[in-house]
């Protein structure tokens, strides 16, 4: 055969495309293989395809969805967090003379993987995960706004996910830091398969985020139950929908900014090019016009959910509740204005760069007047500390620590020496880890008895919960001192001897996440073994106040028999306080989103466009192109999407739950 | 949905709400497609954003003044400006559930659509033929590109429109149509008033530059 024929059928694609000159990724090679065979093999065993297929797969429930959003984003994390671990142990011996384990090829490749899949694939699915799963509980709908489009975007986010795994096995990934600068990140520079990993697994993933972001705001605007106004929504509502107006208002810049490094890369046009005019500095603004707002899109959801725990562990109203609505609203306009800050060395001006130091300290306020508000809300409580409560207890230390290294980092002047220093770094794993995981960490085992019926178990949450906190001070408060030594980031050797001491301290605390990683996967094992003793049938084993708790757990299918009336911000509070009736005769059929596999279709279409488009395979990108055209089009001629659940599903479920209750009491 | 949240003739006060009837199809599109258009307008504005920084990065190479034939870019806009009347009487006669009136209103305006995207891509070929290519400086990726996506969208729109009157023949001006319709001519006139911006921004202003 031909060399041309070749390229035709498999582009750059060929046998040395495969790492097998790198024994660290063919032993991951290896057991992943394993691992996936073993599971795929025990699914087809036990014939849980059609099962996956029909109640997963193609669900059009955001409760599903959810779930598997979480379960993404947990999946996620292992591969980010063994990224972090090569990382540590690398730098912990890469001291005198020794060059470490990792080479620079693969080094480089680790600490853009890490940064790319925490924030895109770890991060974002737990958060649009806890949204998708509570906000149309909370605010008393039976589903989201599309609920098609809510398991497209799902699935279209695996799609990123997928491409970026495939790198890891097939060819590499980019080695230009996670928002992969130009020049570097040019064709010039970067010449192989990395960095259009890197492009086409975000833009698969961002155009689900965009969709899930226009539909949970539709939700949250349109299907509130009566009663229910702006001001009477849940807080976690409200972060949501300031975060998904962040979304929207965001991903498109990230859109266009990618599509015009592609353009840069498979075109040979001229905008982040170093001649014919190009300028790589309108990259950096405007992939940080994006990349500003993507951490209040991260973290503004966890402050939701601290609300909702502080105050049910409280058992006190959410103090301030106006105040943290609004707060919330000045921090979604605030993060638009501050972008600058991610480069003042890049050499604005005094003026310009004094404006965005401004904004920056500014943005500050509304978020310590959240934590006031947390405070006198646990202030005169009646405080339970269960693990929700800890994790928003260690949150709330863990972030005021973080949030004024970062205004120390706004002022200018100091920001010229910390610049890409390892204090940065320590900064931003410290609001990150101890904003948006902790938060989501604290959502989930809040959340986890309504998805499921029973509680998690406290024991191995709380060591978790320890090893996890120790951990991440140990690993990253030795990165303060360093950077404030100078040391900067992404450095793969080192030569002063002294420095190593701090490296070995920063391992250690890798070393206890892990464990605490580890921990929380025997938590979930454990709690499933033991789901008769935890078993929680009340649908409220917190004693909460929010709406999502006044159905059953895991909820019917349609969250609630009847779409409940809100007369009070903590609405559930209220119905049990004036004696709520729950329904029990009156059912009537529910008209409900019937599933459909076109979801899953096209973002696998969308997936192999994808990489085509990678390895130069033309002919796979064309057709996957034109298939999904075809199917998206077909899509549009099925007008039957929904189906009612009879009456009598309904009165046999209602009535289940009935004598569930009736055994508890 | 209007529903009494105040207590009940008894006094007691109401939980929930017995007589529910769902919400209508499509109840949350028009906002959605909305929020979807405002999501667009981002991809343009920072493609125009893209252009007033690198507009006048010529590299020594062809500027608007020697590239630009506003004769040419006149009539162009006059197709895209006349396909947004003809969707307007398109619209009107679906309001007056016309099936065959629609349809051809919605024809014409294919037609005019594809009239523009006819003469965009002339006047790109003549442009490339002349070497101007989007390679050759950052004034030309960025114009190439800000016109190119608009045009694009048109295209898109056209799949679409084809699409739809394939739909209105088969299963007539249903309520689920006129709601696609709808969505349409909304997406219609805000590539309309994308490409004002084009028109002044590009042309004008870059031949007076």
């Amino acid at each position: 055969m031909s060399p041309d024929f070749l390229k035709l059928i498999f582009g750059r694609l060929g046998f040395e495309s495969l790492p097998l000159h790198e024994p660290i990724v063919v032993g991951t090679f290896a057991v992943v293989a394993l691992g996936g065979a073993a599971l795929l093999g025990g699914l087809t065993y036990f014939r849980l395809w059609g099962y996956l297929w029909r109640e997963w797969f193609t669900t059009v429930d955001h409760k599903r969805i959810g779930i598997m959003y979480m379960i993404l984003g947990i999946v996620m994390l292992l591969r980010g967090f063994a990224d972090a671990l090569m990382m540590r142990g690398q730098q912990m011996l890469a001291f005198g003379g020794s060059e470490g384990y990792l080479n620079a090829h693969h080094y480089d490749q680790v600490f853009t993987a890490h940064g790319v899949i925490m924030i895109f694939f770890v991060a974002m699915p737990l958060v649009t995960g806890l949204m998708n799963y509570v906000v149309p509980l909370q605010i008393g709908a039976r589903d989201v706004s599309f609920p098609f489009l809510n398991n497209f975007s799902f699935w279209m986010t695996v799609g990123g996910a997928v491409l970026v795994m495939a790198s890891l096995f097939i060819g590499e990934f980019a080695r230009t830091g996670w928002l992969a600068y130009p020049p570097l990140s040019n064709i010039g520079y970067s010449p192989d398969v990395g960095v259009d990993y890197y492009i086409w697994a975000l833009q698969v993933a961002g155009v689900g985020t965009t969709l899930s972001g226009i539909n949970l705001i539709c939700t949250i605007v349109k299907l509130r139950c009566p009663g229910m106004t702006m001001m009477k929504m849940p807080v976690f509502t409200w972060t949501s929908l300031c975060t998904n107006v962040l979304i929207v208002a965001s991903f498109p810049v990230l859109t266009v900014v990618l599509a015009l490094l592609s353009l840069d890369r498979y075109v040979g046009t001229n905008f982040f090019t170093n001649d014919f005019g190009g300028s790589p500095m309108m990259y950096v603004n405007l992939i940080w016009i994006w990349g500003h707002p993507e951490v209040y899109i991260l973290v503004l959801p966890a402050f939701g959910i601290f609300s909702e725990v502080t105050s049910t562990f409280s058992g006190k109203r959410l103090f301030g509740y106006t105040s943290m609505v609004y707060a919330t609203v000045v921090i979604t306009i605030l993060s638009y204005l501050v972008w600058l800050h991610h480069f003042f060395t890049m050499g604005s001006g005094a003026s310009v760069n004094s404006f965005f130091g401004i904004t920056t300290m500014i943005i500050s306020i509304p978020t310590g007047a959240k934590m006031f508000n947390w405070l006198f809300t646990m202030y005169r409580g009646r405080i339970r500390y269960e693990l929700p409560m800890m994790w928003t207890i260690a949150f709330m230390l863990t972030f005021v620590i973080g949030g004024m290294t970062g205004v120390l980092l706004a002022v200018p002047p100091a920001d010229f020496v910390l610049h890409n220093s390892l204090f940065l770094i320590a900064h931003f794993h410290n609001v990150i880890i101890g904003g948006v995981v902790f938060g989501a960490f604290a959502g989930i085992t809040y959340w986890f008895p309504k998805a499921f019926g029973f509680k998690l178990d406290p024991f191995w949450g709380k060591l978790s919960f320890w090893f996890w906190v120790t951990g991440f001070y140990l690993a990253f408060m030795p990165l303060y001192v360093l950077g404030l030594m100078g040391v900067t980031r992404r450095l793969r050797v080192f030569d002063d001897p002294s420095l190593q001491i701090w490296f070995v301290i920063a391992a250690i605390g890798a070393f206890l996440v892990l464990l605490g990683i580890m921990c929380m996967l025997m938590q979930f094992a454990v709690s499933f073994l033991r789901r008769e003793q935890l078993k929680d049938v009340t649908g409220d084993p917190w004693d909460a106040r929010t709406l999502e708790w006044a159905t059953s757990s895991p909820p019917p299918d349609y969250n609630f028999a009847f779409t409940p009336v809100v007369h009070d911000n903590d609405a559930w509070w209220d119905m049990k306080r004036r004696g709520y009736q729950r329904p029990l005769t009156g059912f009537r059929p529910i008209h409900m989103p019937s599933s459909t596999g076109t979801g899953i279709i096209l973002a696998g279409l969308a997936t192999a466009m994808g990489f085509g488009l990678i390895w130069y395979i033309w002919w796979l990108a064309a057709v996957s192109f034109i298939a999904m055209l075809v199917v998206g089009i077909g899509h549009t001629f099925n007008y039957h999407r929904d189906f009612d659940i009879p009456a009598e599903d309904v009165i046999r479920t209602e009535d289940a739950r009935t004598k569930l209750l009736a055994g508890a009491k | 949905m209007t529903i009494a949240v105040n207590p009940s003739q008894t006094g007691e006060p109401v939980f929930y709400v017995a007589d529910e009837h769902p919400h209508p199809e499509g109840w949350s599109t028009s906002l959605g497609f909305w929020i979807y258009l405002m999501s667009d307008c981002l991809i343009f504005a920072i493609l125009f954003a893209t252009f007033g920084v690198l507009g006048g990065n010529y590299a020594a190479g062809p500027a608007p003044k020697d590239l630009f034939d506003l004769n040419l870019v006149a009539v162009n806009t006059s197709m895209l400006l006349l396909s947004s009347i003809t969707y307007g009487f398109a619209m009107l006669t679906m309001q007056q559930n016309k099936v065959a009136q629609t349809q051809v209103w919605l024809a014409i305006t294919g037609l005019f659509g594809l009239a523009f995207i006819g003469i965009e891509l002339t006047e790109f070929a003549h442009m490339i033929h002349e070497g101007a290519t989007p390679q050759r400086s950052a004034f030309l990726s960025a114009f190439f590109t800000l016109v190119g996506t608009h045009g694009l969208h048109v295209s898109c729109g056209l799949i679409w429109l084809v699409t739809l009157m394939v739909q209105v023949q088969k299963f007539g001006l249903i309520e689920a149509n006129r709601r696609r319709l709808m969505c349409l001519s909304m997406f219609w006139h805000f590539l309309d008033v994308v490409w004002i911006g084009v028109f002044t921004f590009v042309y004008l202003l870059g031949v007076l530059r």
